[in-house]
């Protein structure tokens, strides 16, 4: 018998040990155990301060999403190009102090909805009767999102509709109703959008307007011209729709100067976010492509400079579907949360945490990608997501949904997909080569994120724990204290889905306190204004938003959890139009109403 | 992927055929080549996952040849295969985490010295690492999904330099049985699915097949010996992937490159033991021979 040397014995040993070692971390990391547990409100009270219930039904909402009916030419592959259009927004159109609800529909002929804030715990859509429901008829697109802002400065947020179509401009009429002034404001007849942000990129005090096109704006997506209309990579497509940056003349009437002021970008924009992300007084422009590089556009206040590579956030092509800002360290620096996709054992992109580089600053700011450091980069086929502080501690939390496609839940669509994804762009810019759906799911039925942010750079996912058990193709995630009650609750919009009250239960004790800011000089809607609050010894940014995350726009108001027994040094508030204003003698447990110094 | 630091004895007719392909000229040829792609790719397209994750691989790699290489060739070994194998787990194995690439790298190497028939690695080693992390770990890592940008010109230049190399190293007729049957093959899979034939095609005009055609299908160390028999490997390659694509497997070509390469192998030396009496016995081997 031939004798085996020992090292041989030993080296055959450490190979089977490393053929195991898979097996041993995910034993570890706990992915066997079973994700779904039911919630236990005094277990998430006690262990993370919160937990969410879904209350839609109760609330008077049963709105489900209806998602488009694009050209037969795309029949084959309808849920994947028709996968997008559910959105929420928050606003409060008619200045009762109560947040009120406006959800897109967007099948043709679907009616989108506003659902006023009754102030007893329900709602009640009255968009048809105020003029926003019917606005997608045949011949004119669908809905894709919303962004209100007072665009007029006459203390009413208007309504500006996102569409694959004609883009609609609403004016609020003292919140007794819509007139639609779109041909006034010299918006173009055809869109092919996913995002829109107002935001006051020149400090005149008037709201503009940025308009992120998806698919090209010459693609009327109900009839098709030819079938070479789907991006021409998965990672570099430049053959998207154009971008739109509208500039408010004051009169109700728009400029569009995207090329003049250093915008030009064919990209797939799926989501956009402005705030002064470098201290400068003036708004940079943060958007999340599809199919390549994310973009970020220095704002010098005049003009726009891209810098996305040399900032590092757009170097590496993902799929970008979400710009979220976030001053996660509490260190008065915002953080970038930009989702895109992973799907186990096919494509794992995984999702983007920029944080700024200790020690850049102005033109030269860097970013580092530290979502896995921080254990939010993994999130599926993920689409919206939100920062804020869900449990009152003083940290801000991530709130994330997912999921592409749920259709059968035992067929899979992924190997077509990555049949098709690989190749070439002569190959991949036709949707006829691309293989039927046939009802096969695409990342579907997934599990939600909520992240607890530890204030020590981590972030641990208790979303099952606390309630959140949905696994509808999640789209869009807003903030908004619906009920004034010092908590933040989510509302979620899911395509072909029920739209998501999730109403918020916080441990008594933690603290919190908001603040709803008017523009004076600077814009009415306040929107670029920045909250910088310091207690205990910690100090936290936020700045007021005119849409973010995608397809969403949170509620206005800065809320601002403090965790327990918190002495409120300051916030300082900077105005859009410059002016600094230091407020002292603050409590907790209040919203504080504040106007721009005149 | 390729080269290896072990050698068998092979042939007298092969032996000069062997010794000028490995000529340093040519054992540096593919090292280099893999490592331009990795620059270009990257600077111009961003195609790793990190520069650290790649490198993390290519040291794994080597370091564990340099230890095995030592303990069973009692020399160090040359590190061009070892080099090859951790710049391709760099590039092909894609995961957030770093350990993946530990794993692979180190299941790549160590399966050339555990895995071996007659004095022969029967897979290859990046092949053998990707398979079994695809299989045993699929919740952790997938494979490379990016393109060289969106136009034909960065892939033609990569066909380009990648065929005349593989020509120079007198492999090319190894990619071209492949590809050939690939494409022919796409004929009858879109005949039985009824999927567009550009869908079926598209998959081998991505940087991940010229990964696999220019580096894996053509490692010399575990193909067979004779061209036909090359040819032969190939093709059935190509249509093992298709049985696999048939059942929607994502990651067909290795998996069909795990299954035939060593089944491959040994059928050839089960022949060649008919005509060499001398060398029957299959046997984990325990005798590895110095190049």
């Amino acid at each position: 018998m031939k004798r085996v040397p020992i090292a041989r014995i030993l080296v055959s040993i450490f190979f089977v040990g490393l053929l195991l070692t898979p097996f041993a971390v995910r034993k570890l990391s706990g992915r066997d155990a079973s994700a779904r547990t039911k919630l236990d409100a005094s277990a998430a009270l006690a262990n993370h301060g919160f937990y969410l219930t879904e209350v839609s039904h109760a609330a008077g909402i049963d709105f489900v999403h209806q998602g488009p009916t694009l050209d037969p030419k795309l029949a084959d592959i309808m849920p994947e190009v028709a996968s997008m259009g559910a959105s929420v927004s928050i606003v409060d159109f008619d200045r009762d102090g109560w947040p009120d609800i406006y959800v897109t529909n967007s099948a043709e002929g679907s009616k989108n909805h506003l659902y006023r804030n009754m102030h007893d715990g329900t709602f009640k859509d009255v968009a048809e009767q105020l003029g926003i429901a019917d606005v997608n008829k045949a011949g004119t697109g669908v809905s894709m999102g919303a962004v209100w802002g007072d665009y007029d400065n006459d203390g009413y947020e208007d309504l500006f509709l996102i569409k694959w179509g004609r883009p609609e401009l609403f004016h609020n009429d003292h919140g007794h109703g819509f007139t639609r002034v779109s041909d006034k404001a010299g918006l173009p007849p055809w869109i092919n959008a996913n995002t829109a942000v107002w935001f006051d990129y020149d400090g005149d005090g008037l709201l503009d307007l940025f308009v992120g096109g998806y698919y090209p704006e010459d693609v009327d997506l109900w009839h098709l011209k030819s079938t070479r209309m789907m991006p021409n990579s998965f990672e570099y497509a430049n053959n998207g729709g154009r971008k739109y940056l509208f500039h408010n003349l004051g009169n109700g009437k728009f400029e569009e100067v995207s090329a003049k002021v250093g915008i030009k970008s064919r990209r797939w924009a799926l989501a956009a976010a402005a705030a002064d992300l470098r201290g400068t007084g003036h708004p940079d422009l943060f958007v999340a492509n599809d199919y390549g590089v994310s973009e970020l556009y220095l704002n010098d206040g005049k003009r726009f400079h891209e810098a996305g590579s040399q900032s590092g956030v757009g170097f590496a092509p993902k799929s970008g579907m979400n710009v979220a800002f976030g001053d996660i360290f509490n260190q008065g620096r915002y953080a970038v949360y930009v989702s895109n996709i992973s799907e186990d054992g096919v494509l794992i992109q995984g999702n983007n945490l920029w944080v700024p580089k200790e020690g850049t600053k102005g033109s030269g700011i860097k970013y580092e990608n530290l979502a896995r450091a921080m254990g939010v980069e993994l999130g599926g086929w993920s689409f919206g997501a939100q920062f804020g502080d869900l449990n009152n501690d003083g940290t801000l939390d991530l709130y994330l949904t997912n999921g592409y496609v749920s259709l059968d839940r035992k067929k899979s669509y992924w190997y077509d997909f990555t049949k098709i994804s690989g190749g070439n762009s002569l190959i991949i810019d036709d949707a006829k080569n691309w293989p039927a759906m046939d009802g096969r799911s695409l990342s579907g039925y997934q599990q939600k994120h909520v992240w607890l942010n530890d204030g020590a750079g981590k972030f641990v996912d208790v979303a099952q724990a606390v309630g959140v058990t949905d696994t509808y193709d999640g789209r869009a995630v807003a903030l908004a204290d619906l009920w004034n009650r010092g908590v933040l609750d989510v509302i979620v919009a899911n395509q072909r889905g029920p739209l998501l009250l999730y109403k918020n239960t916080v441990a008594p004790g933690e603290q919190w306190i908001e603040f709803q800011l008017e523009g004076t000089k600077s814009n009415r809607s306040a929107i670029g204004a920045q909250v910088a609050l310091s207690w205990n010894g910690q100090k936290q940014i936020q700045e007021v938003s005119g849409g973010s995350g995608f397809s969403a726009q949170n509620d206005r108001r800065l809320h601002f959890g403090l965790g327990k027994n918190p002495q409120i040094e300051s916030a300082v508030i900077r105005w859009p139009s410059g002016k600094v204003q230091t407020l002292h003698d603050l409590v907790p447990g209040r919203l504080y109403k504040i106007e721009e110094p005149k | 992927m390729s080269q290896s630091a072990i050698t068998t004895p092979m042939p007298p007719n092969n032996g000069i055929q062997w010794k000028k392909m490995l000529s340093m000229d040519n054992r540096f040829m593919p090292p280099l080549f893999i490592t331009l792609i990795l620059l270009v790719g990257n600077v111009s397209f961003g195609i790793l996952e990190s520069y650290e994750k790649t490198l993390l691989a290519i040291v794994t790699s080597i370091v564990a040849e340099l230890i095995l290489g030592r303990i069973f060739l009692h020399k160090w070994p040359h590190l061009a295969s070892a080099y090859i194998t951790g710049i391709s787990v760099g590039i092909l194995l894609r995961s957030p985490l770093f350990w993946p690439y530990v794993l692979c790298s180190l299941l790549a190497i160590t399966s050339k010295y555990v895995l071996r028939i007659n004095g022969r690695h029967i897979w290859n080693p990046s092949n053998f690492g990707i398979s079994a992390m695809l299989f045993l770990a699929a919740e952790s890592v997938a494979t490379l999904s990016i393109q060289w940008g969106n136009n034909l010109g960065a892939m033609l230049v990569i066909w380009i330099l990648g065929s005349v190399i593989i020509w120079r190293l007198r492999r090319f007729h190894i990619c071209a049985v492949y590809v050939v049957s690939f494409v022919a093959l796409a004929f009858v899979r879109t005949w039985i699915t009824g999927d567009p034939l550009l869908s079926e095609i598209s998959p081998v005009t991505g940087p991940e097949y010229q990964l696999f055609i220019f580096f894996m299908i053509t490692d010399p160390k575990t193909t067979v010996r004779s061209k036909k028999g090359q040819c032969i490997v190939a093709f059935m390659v190509a249509l093992v992937e298709m049985l696999l694509r048939l059942d929607q497997s994502v990651y067909a070509p290795f998996y069909a490159l795990f299954m035939v390469g060593p089944i491959a192998l040994l059928i050839e030396m089960w022949l060649n033991s008919r005509r060499l009496p001398s060398s029957v016995s299959a046997t984990f081997n325990t005798n590895i021979v110095n190049p």
